[in-house]
């Protein structure tokens, strides 16, 4: 099963052409429970790689670890050649790595715009006492309100951009949350379950916004059940069972893939996986 | 009775510098709470820390005016980071904890005997005031108008407070309109997710404690400057009340404190009055005069129940940017 992500044939833990994530070693335990027990893994830099497996596979606990919300038993990974484990989570992010979470954190009482400007890196009106003065920090504040208002009208949210997020939907949450991870420009975005609860009629949308990402040179990694986007929009699909990576590989390889058939369905293993998704997606391409 | 007495004695504390001193305590708490989320239970250890501060070193150190402000303010920092470098990484919760027991902690150890010579122990300390006075610019005199009438004394601490209480006003106005006053409110909402837009929570949590001890602290000095220091005066009473003062105006707004605390001391003078006024002229015969100061805490608590229940948000708050949601 050669392709052009890896190096060699894929295989769980295989080396990547051009990898900007790499982890080893990377475990977690809760007491007697190991969450988490990655032995080797690679995010090809400018891909779609998604990452799946049934629940309680440590997926999201693997997310918190990479990205400095949780800390490691053990492990160490790089980030474009830098050293991350131990280091703070907003260091992460400055550094390019932004997160999303499966449970969405949009800042209710704030409103669309201002959660939307949060994200902005490096405004000088952040500092304690170049807060107090205006003129320093307004024409950036200018330049990043443009910026906010371009992405909101990409996720269609240009029309709430004066309301609090408190009084957006479960799916439009998600969205800003999105929008707002990608004010900080980053190199790498890690979506936690971006569709989950979001309506039929706006995963469309969403998955097109996440292929734009990749147009524009955004590695993206998300982690998600709905096998049928899975198949849809990523170039890599990494397998997660119990912590353990148990394959890897491009999607329609890796749905064939016996471990993952075992993994994520048991007894029901004679159901092809890209039909376990919901009918009405298909409707909606 | 005399009706005319009692309220002039009311609309008074309109702009005594009690009332100032409530307002700049309460504002202080409004960053902590309203703006941050900081659950800050011991405003009155930085109230305390201003007037400790502020009159050992006049009395025992021989520090100008100025030399005890700059003294008091560095403690207020020093107190923040100590109470900050521990909590401040946990849940709010902790810092609450450590906050009431911390204030507790301080008006035990300024009050003990053996403190005697520094703080005056249970006595407290007077006259430590003669510079700030020295400095009045009002020659002596009656100023204003019923019912506000002052001495020229009490015009300039009045004068001073105020002051003081609108800079800060302005300060925490300008603070919360900038960038700045975006991530501390991010952090309230939310701080993972303020930590994934890499924003340091730690510092800002920090800015914001020492920000707002500050500005308890200054609240601290305009306190005792018409009065002696009590260190009876700083117990968890001082800070509910200041508490009670912030959430009746509006956790999250600049003009809320100075209202609530108006309003706060008018009514404590105005039910103060009126019940003595009943029980002397025997319309009340089921209390004694001693007892009325313990009722009407009562009556306002009674009060600020109802303000939970009805007006959740204060007088100016938006419901919906705050409600006692902690």
């Amino acid at each position: 099963m050669s392709n052009q992500i890896s190096l060699g044939d894929a295989s769980p833990g295989c080396q990547k052409v051009d990898p900007i994530l790499v982890a080893d070693n990377v475990s977690r335990q809760f007491g007697g429970l190991t969450a988490v027990n990655v032995a080797h893994l690679e995010i090809p830099r400018g891909k779609i790689t998604a990452l799946i497996g049934p629940n309680g596979a440590g997926k999201t606990t693997l997310f918190n670890l990479l990205t400095g919300f949780d800390k490691p038993t053990t492990g160490t990974w790089t980030f474009e050649g830098k050293n991350l484990a131990g280091v703070a989570s907003y260091k992460v992010a400055r550094l390019g790595m932004v997160r999303t979470f499966q449970l969405t954190k949009a800042l209710s009482m704030l409103t669309v715009i201002e959660n939307m400007r949060l994200g902005a890196q490096k405004q000088p009106g952040e500092r304690f006492l170049a807060a107090m003065f205006r003129p320093l920090w307004s024409g950036f504040e200018n330049r990043i309100t443009v910026q906010a208002e371009d992405l909101l009208k990409r996720f269609k949210l240009d029309a709430k951009r004066d309301d609090f997020a408190a009084a957006l939907s479960g799916g439009q949450r998600k969205l800003l949350e999105m929008a707002r991870a990608l004010m900080a420009e980053p190199k790498l975005v890690m979506l936690d379950e971006p569709m989950a609860g979001v309506n039929p009629a706006l995963t469309q949308s969403l998955l097109d916004h996440i292929k734009d990402l990749k147009s524009n040179g955004t590695t993206v990694l998300f982690v998600e059940h709905d096998m049928h986007m899975v198949r849809h929009i990523s170039d890599w699909v990494v397998v997660m069972a119990e912590g353990k990576i148990v394959a890897e590989g491009p999607p329609a390889d890796v749905m064939k893939d016996q471990a993952v058939i075992d993994a994520y369905l048991g007894a029901h293993a004679d159901i092809d996986l890209g039909t376990v998704s919901i009918k009405t997606v298909k409707d909606g391409e | 009775m005399d009706w005319s007495l009692v309220f002039g004695n009311a609309v008074a504390e309109l702009i005594s510098p009690t009332t100032a001193a409530y307002a700049l305590a309460a504002i202080g708490l409004a960053v902590h709470f309203g703006y941050t989320g900081l659950l800050n239970f011991g405003q009155a250890a930085f109230m305390a820390i201003g007037a400790y501060g502020f009159a050992v070193s006049i009395l025992n150190f021989g520090f100008s005016f100025w030399g005890a402000i700059a003294v008091s303010i560095g403690l207020s920092i020093v107190f923040a980071l100590i109470l900050g470098i521990p909590t401040l990484r946990l849940r709010s919760d902790y810092l609450a904890i450590v906050t009431i027991a911390s204030a507790e902690i301080l008006r035990y150890v300024v009050s003990t005997t053996s403190m005697v010579g520094l703080t005056g122990g249970s006595n407290g300390l007077s006259a430590f005031g003669f510079q700030f006075y020295d400095m009045n610019p009002f020659p002596a005199g009656n100023y204003l108008f019923w019912p506000f009438d002052v001495t020229e004394k009490e015009l300039w601490v009045r004068v001073v407070g105020w002051a003081l209480v609108i800079l800060a006003s302005l300060l925490v106005l300008v603070m919360m309109r900038s960038p700045w006053g975006r991530v501390v409110k991010g952090i309230r909402e939310d701080e993972d997710a303020v930590r994934s837009l890499g924003k340091n929570v730690y510092a800002y949590k920090m800015q914001s404690l020492i920000l707002g001890g500050v500005l308890g602290t200054l609240a601290g000095i305009i306190f005792i400057l018409p009065r002696a220091v009590q260190p009876a005066n700083y117990g968890t009473g001082l800070t509910f009340f200041i508490w009670t003062v912030m959430l009746l105006g509006g956790a999250a707004t600049v003009l809320g404190p100075v209202v609530g605390s108006m309003v706060f001391w008018v009514l404590l003078s105005l039910t103060d009055g009126i019940l003595q006024g009943l029980v002397n002229i025997g319309v009340i015969t089921f209390l004694t005069t001693d007892q009325i100061g313990p009722v009407r805490f009562i009556l306002i608590g009674l009060g600020l129940m109802a303000l939970v229940v009805f007006r959740p948000q204060g007088i100016f708050g938006n419901k919906k940017e705050l409600q006692f949601n902690v």
